[in-house]
């Protein structure tokens, strides 16, 4: 049985994701809680700054490389994740929930008959076990469970984790360069929506529901997450009407989100959005609506009509920016 | 072609969901279930694409009796057969892909839709899992399908756009939504649905690694502060957002 942690770095177009040092950093401190030793494990070619790994407390980097590991891979992922937790000898496996990690952890765990564990909000040792919270019915309840397998896996929900920078000490990089990687399933091209943050890594959002009465008011909220710099959400009844793209939804059958600041715009909040979204830190809304269930968990309301509200929020954070 | 499609039957997403006394559970008082949204589009895709290459569907459940009501509407949707993989018992993912992973080689299905993931454990693994275990390629969280010959070149959402993958037969498809509109039943397939047989068999037996310790609400959060009822309230929202709670 293995006695090491492995934790999986995530890079995009070579730029490591910060939910890697997130995963990272977690996977630090369970080393010390669980007197492992904590590795990271990276798939790429040439990768930025590999280094700074180190500086959450990761001090060994394995460092996959082909030019053909640029874009994500299923296939060559899951074979070359699923043998080096082998030949390493792990135990147990971090890897951030994004749409890439969520893709090749279970892959990998079917390879290694291990348990798995996804979407993680924390992750609690108790006699040297390791209890995972994940929340289920897209939040409405959260989940304690304990892996019983000798391999186990667990994904982080992205922005939870803190990626608090440990010390300033650089990573020992061994680097493997791999000869014909198994492309039997390969990304062949990447659509990028243009220029748009996307509600899922957006610290803020700015989401729109039924009360902005129409797909044309929405640049209302375009342009109140262009000046904050956020991701423009929707609740689903507007997506279900065609307002908006579905890539927009908040909630339980779009994303959960957990941004540092969501601001609900004429959103009454249907038990399945406040689900998709309650775990933000801070909660503004603006609806009509005195009763509407997002002031339930808002934490700054208007009670308001959006059509005044927003173009004056607009003027009020110009003048901060300024 | 041989095209199967992996169901659950889950709790509404308009249901209040309540944890049994134990804290195991979920309480089934006044909850409606229903089939899994992600399922529906699986099932419209695994319906399309028999109408354009011809073959065989079979809709696939493991569960109790009760998922029975969600195979049906499958059937009465339009797919040929169903399955139910009888287990009342909790299965943690990779136990419900192993079971599911026999039955679809005893089927000998060569392509199989899946919804991204149910709306309860909210896991989204099973089927990439599945795909593993019977050495399949899998594309997960599909917004755009096509099949030619033997070559699948589909689009997966990812954060800020869409990757195109290429990969070939035999193959499993996670559903997101956007992959198609799934279409209502009509009175002619609801009827023929309710004359169909549901092969029942028992779902092949696989350990649980995922052992469920509690199950808690999350904690309420308070509600707040109510600034003002008009846009002159405006001013102190953004000193707040700006000074107390530094988010802006």
């Amino acid at each position: 049985m293995g006695n090491k942690i492995l934790v999986f770095i995530e890079q995009r177009n070579s730029q490591i994701k910060k939910a890697s040092f997130e995963a990272a950093k977690t996977a630090h401190d369970l080393s010390s809680k669980l007197s492992l030793e904590a590795e990271a494990v990276v798939i790429g070619n040439d990768i930025n700054n590999l280094e700074s790994i180190g500086n959450y407390g990761i001090n060994k980097v394995k460092h996959f490389k082909n030019p053909d590991l640029l874009s994500y891979s299923p296939s060559a992922y899951t074979k070359i994740l699923n043998e080096y937790a082998k030949e390493s000898g792990a135990s147990i496996i971090i890897v951030p929930n994004t749409s890439l990690g969520k893709d090749l952890a279970p892959r990998v765990s079917a390879k290694l008959d291990a348990g798995l564990a996804m979407d993680c909000i924390a992750l609690d040792v108790q006699s040297k076990e390791i209890i995972a919270t994940r929340p289920i019915y897209a939040g409405k309840v959260l989940l304690d469970v304990k892996l019983s397998s000798p391999v186990k896996i667990f994904t982080l929900r992205p922005n939870i984790f803190p990626a608090t920078v440990v010390g300033d000490s650089k990573a020992e990089v061994s680097i493997t360069n791999v000869d014909n990687p198994d492309l039997s399933t390969k990304v062949i091209e990447i659509k990028k929506s243009e220029g748009k943050l996307d509600v899922a890594e957006a610290e803020i959002i700015v989401s729109g529901g039924r009360g902005m009465k129409g797909p044309e008011h929405f640049k209302l909220i375009d342009d109140l997450a262009e000046i904050l710099g956020a991701a423009a959400g929707s609740s689903r009844a507007v997506v279900d009407a065609g307002w908006r793209p579905h890539s927009e939804q908040v909630g339980q059958t779009g994303k959960t989100v957990s941004p540092t600041l969501y601001i609900a715009l004429g959103i009454s909040g249907a038990i399945q959005h406040l689900a998709g979204m309650r775990s933000s830190k801070f909660i503004v809304a603006v609806n009509k609506d005195k009763d509407a269930p997002i002031f339930q968990i808002a934490d700054y309301g208007i009670v308001g009509d959006v059509f005044e509200v927003v173009p004056a929020m607009i003027e009020e954070i110009k003048k901060i920016k300024s | 072609m041989k095209i199967a499609v992996c169901v659950s039957h889950v709790p509404d997403t308009a249901a209040k969901i309540n944890i049994t006394g134990d804290g195991k559970g979920i309480d089934q008082n006044g909850v409606t279930y229903v089939v899994n949204p992600y399922d529906e589009f699986a099932i419209e895709e695994a319906l399309k694409t028999k109408e354009k290459l011809g073959g065989d569907t079979v809709v696939i459940s493991l569960g109790g009796e009760a998922n029975k009501e969600t195979l049906r509407k499958a059937l009465a949707m339009g797919i040929d057969n169903a399955v139910l993989l009888k287990d009342d018992a909790y299965r943690d993912s990779l136990s419900v892909a192993k079971a599911l992973a026999d039955e679809i080689k005893s089927q000998n299905a060569e392509l199989v839709f899946f919804g991204k993931q149910s709306v309860d454990f909210d896991n989204s693994v099973v089927g990439q899992i599945t795909a593993e275990l019977l050495g399949y390629s899998c594309v997960s969280v599909v917004v755009d399908f096509k099949l030619d010959g033997n070559k699948i070149i589909a689009e997966r959402e990812i954060e800020g756009g869409k990757e195109v993958v290429e990969t070939t037969l035999p193959a499993i498809i996670t559903a997101q939504k956007g992959l198609n509109e799934p279409r209502y039943a009509s009175l002619k397939g609801i009827m023929a649905a309710k004359k169909k047989v549901i092969e029942e068999k028992p779902a092949s037996s696989a350990n649980n690694f995922v052992e469920v310790i509690t199950m808690k609400r999350p904690a309420p959060k308070q509600a707040g502060k109510i600034v003002g009822t008009d846009a002159t309230a405006v001013p102190e929202l953004i000193r707040l957002l700006h000074e107390e709670a530094k988010v802006i």
